[in-house]
């Protein structure tokens, strides 16, 4: 029964197992990745308890510590007595643990590395706040009293209850301040500036007579006057917001007064039960999803890159399904079938491996700089020297993307094509159909799935390009979404977020790239999630699309 | 149904085909068709028309990067109040409108440049009788020059220009500028007329070097000093107290920096002399140019003052700077020869910002040079000995003085005059560099700054960054396909190949950031661990596999053949996991506790985080799916009655394997590794996310690289439209065009083949 290793290896039965570990290997590889990006990406909403402790610092001091614990390491003690440690002999590996600590303006950093055997006496006290504020990052401590207009209302333990329901009503004033600032004096300034474009472009024909010039002055008083009395509400919302202030202790016992205005969310994470922490849990992923993005989008929402991204993919899906599908149906139906078209075809199917980048400096000089600054000389002299169309925006990055997804549509379309049955078309034709009549209502509903399929896997590839994008049109942080109430609607010349790229930025170019590490894992997460649904979906149309042909092949 | 039938087959239907309402009909649908076929034929092709365009407009942007300079004589004319004598300086305005110069009787001349009539003439203050002896030029951007005087004086000035637009016209009114005063300066206390100058600007102060007739050398620092009182400035002199050289020196440049001056003798050499060293160390190096004949017949400091042009008798010209050595001792060094201009230079001048220069000689040759890319962008003749050769600050005009007192106005298209293939691809000595080098740096702050364009270290890090992930990719893609294709259960294969769709599928940034913010400072953590795992996985997998086969039957026959890989998953997560757990004890073991520190201080191995290791893994990660799904398919498609005969005539299944189906498929893996290649080396988000993109050329695995596509992602949102810069970076695009597409039609071509070999048999 033993088999000796030298046989084993005769009968070459080793490499087998070698070749059936690297698939084994391709595996652990790509779910570990996804196990990754979930669990670092899903924890981030999860209120995780807020420990306080006593450490004993590098130079001898004790303080207490208040934060989450985010992450521990093993480091060698070597390492940390090179670092001037100093470690009691014997213990070779020691734990270290990341705490976020939050109160940025108090103590400088969000973060502290702290050795796992110097934290003493652990303790979770139920009273201790997360309060996300709107600037500063987290604070973490004891609310202490609750003031309105610098006189104490609420103390000590009544404190907690008033100062909830007063940030109830705050963040019902910061919402109708918000919605002033955004949409209506957004409005009123977009009309603004559609006035003085009317005016400039007057000018440049010559033709600004008094009489329009009147007008439009009449416009703009009417638009001042909205303006002025939008300015009052505003002035009365934030004399309201700022009424009341909540005085907080940080860690060291220093008492800060936060406004609360400034406070966005609050919460005792150590006195909440499991249900009110996964119910905490969904509206904190639902808030993730929907809200714009704050302090230079390292914390809040990505609702603006999840727009942009859906919009720029339909707009795409727009251009490259028709494009596509005719160029597809005109090489596998009409086009002669030589030694040209097989050339064409193998051209087509080799752009799919041409670098995403190339497509990307392609829609720079030609889409932005050569064709946009020659509409924008055409259509949109009044707004020179600022360019509407000469520079990246969602039209010209939907047209790069699209040029770029186009190969995946002919190539997925024709696969369709190809798999339809001479007999089937032999058929149509033979009853009298013309070559257009078995197309429209015979070919093209058979090859439908195909289609499908190609403009899914488009979608996905465009989904997840960033490369292009960063050249032709998206920015890190939008001031408005690319489609809004305001004429027309649709700004196609608007630069956009896009959550590749948000990704790239915030993983990046943030300046706190360590507090903003949860939120690029979650944004992949939601990336991945979306590209692998498209995916998996133009993977299961295509097979059952398959079958289908198989059985009239038969 | 069936009455139907049999009725209607008792009945004829009386259709009548040529009835107008069917004749319409048919006409319409004939209509519709050819329509469709228009349509679709012209949609069709112009979508084809579109993708071409993308080559065609790469190629649009790269070519004026390689066409060749032009120039065309726009006018000539006499040279403008010639009576007001010989011209001993000249220069031109931005626009290239207005030019100037200035005569030995200390006369500025302003003409337009078209036609050369007189805009305006200023007298110089200076005293009646007295005569120019000699001018130089401080940097050019500066507009300033020196004339140096018969009576031992210097006058420094500057040419201004006012531009105003009344009635939309641009009007440009020239004027002199006296920025230290109208007052000259005494060089020489004696008074004898200085013979040659030279001048060196900084912000708050000046150098003036130069010689009288009685070869006395002499040098003064002026700081201008703000009076705190008045708030008026005034000029400190200061003597530099050269000592007494008996040099005869027929050309002398003091450079902006202020440390050397540069003296041409007659006698053909080239003297340097370091400002900053002891008064008796103060000749830095004596050089003799070429041979005892050879004389100096010009010398110009090149555009930023570190290098000085010298043109010889032999009517060569060289380019010299002051090269650092590892003692930090500057000498001066002949860095490249160019192109013969023809006969002995006459006339010189420099581009205001570029490092290009244009010469002329006693035969009317015109050549127009760049120092950089050590080539000759253009050769005219102006038919007459040139006398002054002036450039316009935009290096668009040139004004041509000639011995029969003319003057002549070309018009310059010279827009790419620092690429040449040498530049591009070759190593470059650049000013201020040890040596010569292969560099990247498109930018710097400053206006005089030299371009290095050289593609070779992009080329180089894109390569390199390729090469580390086909190390990773392609054996585990390789070795993955077979298994799935050959060895595996159906169902098991079912699920495994969506799977690996879905690894193509990851937006690539994801994989960067994962890289660059996960997997870069893990594997700096865990360095021995992540080089343990490349033997420690393999040896349990074979481990396992070892004992699996010796386990009694009943237990193997538990587990259907052909789903191995899911028995090896926990046994490679296990060893991934213990050499993560040993790599503490490795680390103590061989690297005295800390790996990274060990490389640098006793390996020598310069460690980045973000290395070519991290980029390799990932990048990877993203061609393994491609080289995979290719090599699959082909292997998966080679026709079963050749394997079953080979198994039939007794051959192991592995025999089988490495002798029958490998040299079958052997063309359809060689594409996928081609076209897996052509994924690596266009890729973008992973190498600009998981490298520290410095243009480096170094192998070192532990060091980080720039790749052309990361290069592009970089550089091009901030680089000038139509610029050379703009261009390079389009080429860089069109070479990854043209390389992944000349790949992957090649391996397509061989796939192509490999089915029809197929189909044969």
């Amino acid at each position: 029964m033993r088999i000796s290793v030298k046989k084993w290896f005769k009968n070459g039965d080793p490499y087998v197992w070698i070749n059936a570990g690297a698939v084994a290997i391709s595996m652990v590889m790509v779910f570990g990745l996804l196990f990754l990006i979930a669990s670092r990406g899903l924890v981030h909403f999860w209120a995780h308890d807020v420990v306080q402790a006593e450490v004993e610092a590098k130079n001898g001091d004790q303080y207490t510590i208040i934060g989450e614990l985010v992450e521990s390491v093993e480091v060698s003690a070597i390492q940390l007595r090179e670092a001037g440690y100093t470690i009691p002999a014997g213990q070779e590996h020691l734990q270290r643990n990341l705490i976020k600590m939050g109160n940025r303006d108090i103590t400088g950093a969000d973060f502290r590395w702290v050795l796992d055997y110097r934290l003493e006496n652990r303790r979770y006290p139920a009273d201790i706040v997360v309060m996300e504020r709107r600037e500063w990052g987290n604070f973490y401590g004891f609310v202490k009293s609750v003031k309105e207009q610098n006189s104490i209302v609420a103390e000590g333990d009544k404190a907690w209850p008033e100062f909830e329901s007063r940030l109830e009503r705050a963040l019902t004033i910061y919402d109708d301040i918000h919605d002033i600032e955004k949409s209506e004096i957004g409005s009123i300034n977009a009309g603004m500036e559609r006035l003085r474009l009317k005016q400039r472009s007057l000018e440049l024909k010559g033709s600004l007579s008094p009489q329009a010039q009147l007008g439009l002055d009449e416009e703009r008083a009417i638009l001042d006057a909205q303006y002025a009395g939008l300015q009052q509400q505003l002035i009365d919302l934030y004399t309201q917001i700022n009424r009341d202030s909540v005085v907080v202790e940080s860690m060291d016992g220093t008492q800060i007064t936060v406004d609360l205005a400034k406070v966005v969310n609050a919460y005792q994470p150590n006195a909440m039960s499991l249900m009110e922490k996964i119910g905490f849990y969904f509206k904190k992923l639902y808030e993730f999803v929907s809200d714009e993005p704050r302090e230079a989008n390292t914390e809040g929402g990505i609702f603006p890159a999840i727009f942009g991204t859906v919009l720029m993919v339909i707009i795409m899906s727009i251009i490259v399904t028709p494009f596509g599908v005719i160029a597809a149906v005109y090489l596998r139906e009409y086009a002669h079938q030589g030694v040209l078209t097989r050339i064409i075809r193998i051209a087509v199917n080799n752009l799919a491996g041409v670098p995403s980048i190339v497509y990307g400096v392609f829609g720079l000089g030609f889409f932005i700089y050569f064709v946009g600054s020659g509409i924008d000389e055409a259509f949109f002299p009044e707004a020179l020297p600022s360019p509407t169309f000469g520079t990246g925006g969602l039209l010209w990055a939907s047209i790069t993307l699209a040029i770029l997804t186009l190969p995946v549509v002919i190539v997925a379309t024709e696969e369709g094509l190809s798999r339809i049955p001479r007999s089937i078309r032999e058929g149509s034709l033979a009853l009298g159909a013309t070559k257009a009549e078995t197309l429209w209502r015979v070919i093209l509903p058979m090859a439908s799935p195909a289609m499908m399929t190609g403009v899914i896997l488009a979608i996905a590839r465009a989904a997840g390009e960033v490369a292009p994008l960063m050249l032709v049109g998206v920015v890190k942080l939008a001031p408005s979404l690319p489609l809004d109430g305001n004429y027309p609607y649709l700004h196609l010349d608007q630069k956009f977020m896009h959550l590749g790229f948000h990704i790239y930025d915030v993983g990046f170019q943030s300046p706190n790239v360590e507090a903003a590490r949860p939120l690029v894992y979650a944004t992949s997460l939601l990336l991945v999630i979306v590209i692998a649904l498209l995916n998996i979906t133009a993977v299961s149309i295509r097979n059952r699309l398959r079958e289908k042909y198989k059985s009239l092949e038969m | 149904m069936g009455i139907a039938m049999s009725e209607s087959s008792l009945k004829p239907p009386s259709l009548d085909f040529n009835e107008p309402r069917l004749v319409r009909h048919r006409k319409k649908r004939k209509f519709k068709d050819s329509l469709a076929k228009v349509t679709i034929g012209a949609g069709g092709i112009s979508v084809i028309a579109a993708i071409s365009l993308i080559f065609f407009y790469l190629l649009y942007e790269v070519t004026p990067l390689f066409e060749s300079a032009e120039a065309d004589r726009i006018s000539s004319y006499e040279i403008p109040a010639a009576e007001a004598g010989k011209t001993v300086f000249s220069g031109a305005e931005e626009q290239g409108e207005k030019a100037f110069r200035v005569t030995e009787t200390g006369q500025v001349v302003f003409f337009n440049t078209v036609d050369g009539s007189i805009h305006s003439t200023e007298q110089l203050p200076i005293t009646e009788g007295l005569i120019v002896t000699s001018v130089a030029q401080a940097d050019p951007a500066s507009r300033t020059f020196v004339l140096g005087l018969s009576n031992g004086q210097a006058l420094v000035l500057k040419h201004s220009y006012q531009i105003s637009y009344p009635n939309d016209k641009r009007l440009i009114e020239p004027y002199i500028e006296y920025p230290f005063g109208k007052d000259g300066m005494q060089l020489d206390e004696e008074g004898s007329s200085i013979t040659n100058i030279s001048i060196a600007l900084s912000e708050s102060a000046f150098v003036v070097v130069g010689n009288n007739d009685k070869k006395e050398l002499f040098a003064q620092k002026f700081e201008q000093e703000e009076d705190f009182l008045s708030g008026e400035t005034r000029l400190v002199p200061e003597d530099l107290s050269l000592p007494k050289l008996n040099v005869e020196a027929d050309f002398i440049i003091a450079e902006p920096s202020m440390r050397f001056i540069f003296i041409g003798t007659r006698k053909g050499k080239l003297q340097v002399l370091d400002l900053r060293a002891d008064p008796e160390d103060i000749i830095n190096s004596t050089v003799r140019i070429g041979d005892r004949d050879t004389k100096i017949t010009n010398m110009t400091l090149l555009l930023g003052g570190a290098s000085i042009l010298v043109s010889d008798s032999n009517g060569e010209t060289s380019q010299w700077f002051m090269v650092r050595d590892s003692n930090n001792d500057y000498r001066l060094q002949n860095v490249r020869t160019f192109e013969a201009l023809g006969g002995a230079t006459t006339a010189a001048d420099i581009e205001h910002r570029r490092k290009g220069f244009v010469l002329g000689d006693k035969n009317g040759n015109i050549v127009f040079y760049n120092s950089t890319a050590h080539s000759t962008s253009l050769r005219i003749n102006a038919e007459a000995e040139v006398t002054r050769l002036t450039l316009a600050p935009r290096a668009n005009h040139l004004l041509v003085e000639t011995a029969d007192g003319n003057m002549q106005w070309w018009k310059v298209e010279n827009e790419h005059p620092e690429i040449s293939f040498s530049a591009l691809w070759g190593e470059v000595w650049y000013e201020g560099y040890e040596e010569p080098e292969y560099v990247w740096q498109s930018s710097a702050a400053n206006n005089d700054f030299e371009p290095k364009y050289s593609l070779s270290p992009l080329a180089f890090g894109t390569l390199k960054a390729a090469f580390y992930a086909m190390l990773v990719a392609t054996p585990l893609a390789i070795c993955g396909a077979l298994y799935t294709a050959y060895f595996m259960a159906p169902a098991l294969r079912r699920k495994v190949k969506p799977s690996i769709e879905l690894m193509e599928a990851l937006p690539t940034v994801i994989l960067g950031f994962l890289a660059g913010l996960f997997f870069a400072p893990f594997m700096e953590e865990n360095l021995p661990g992540v080089f343990a795992c490349l033997l420690i996985v393999p040896f349990f997998i074979l481990l396992f596999g070892y004992i699996w086969n010796n386990l009694p039957a009943n237990v193997r026959h538990f587990v259907p053949e052909g789903w191995d890989p899911a028995l090896l998953i926990p046994v490679v997560i296990f060893g991934g996991w213990i050499s993560m757990a040993i790599s503490p004890l490795i680390e103590v073991a061989l690297f005295d506790g800390d790996m990274r520190l060990w490389l640098t201080n006793v390996a020598g191995i310069d460690f980045d985080q973000r290395n070519a290791l991290v980029v390799g893994a990932a990048m990877g990660f993203a061609v393994i799916p491609t080289i995979f799904s290719i090599t699959e398919d082909a292997v998966f498609s080679v026709p079963k009655h050749l394997t079953q005969g080979s198994l039939a005539l007794g051959a192991t299944q592995w025999q089988t394997m490495v002798h029958v189906i490998l040299p079958t498929a052997s063309p359809g893996i060689f594409s996928a590794v081609m076209i897996g290649m052509g994924r690596a080396v266009g890729e973008t988000m992973i190498v600009l996310m998981a490298t520290g993109n410095t243009p480096i050329m170094d192998v070192n695995i532990f060091e980080g690289m720039r790749t052309l596509s990361a290069n592009i992602a970089v550089e091009m949102p901030e680089s000038e439209v139509g610029s050379t810069h703009y261009r390079i970076l389009f080429l860089a695009a069109f070479v990854l065009f043209l390389f992944t597409f000349v790949v992957n039609t090649f391996a397509e071509f061989v796939r192509q083949r490999l089915r029809t070999k197929y189909s044969v048999i």
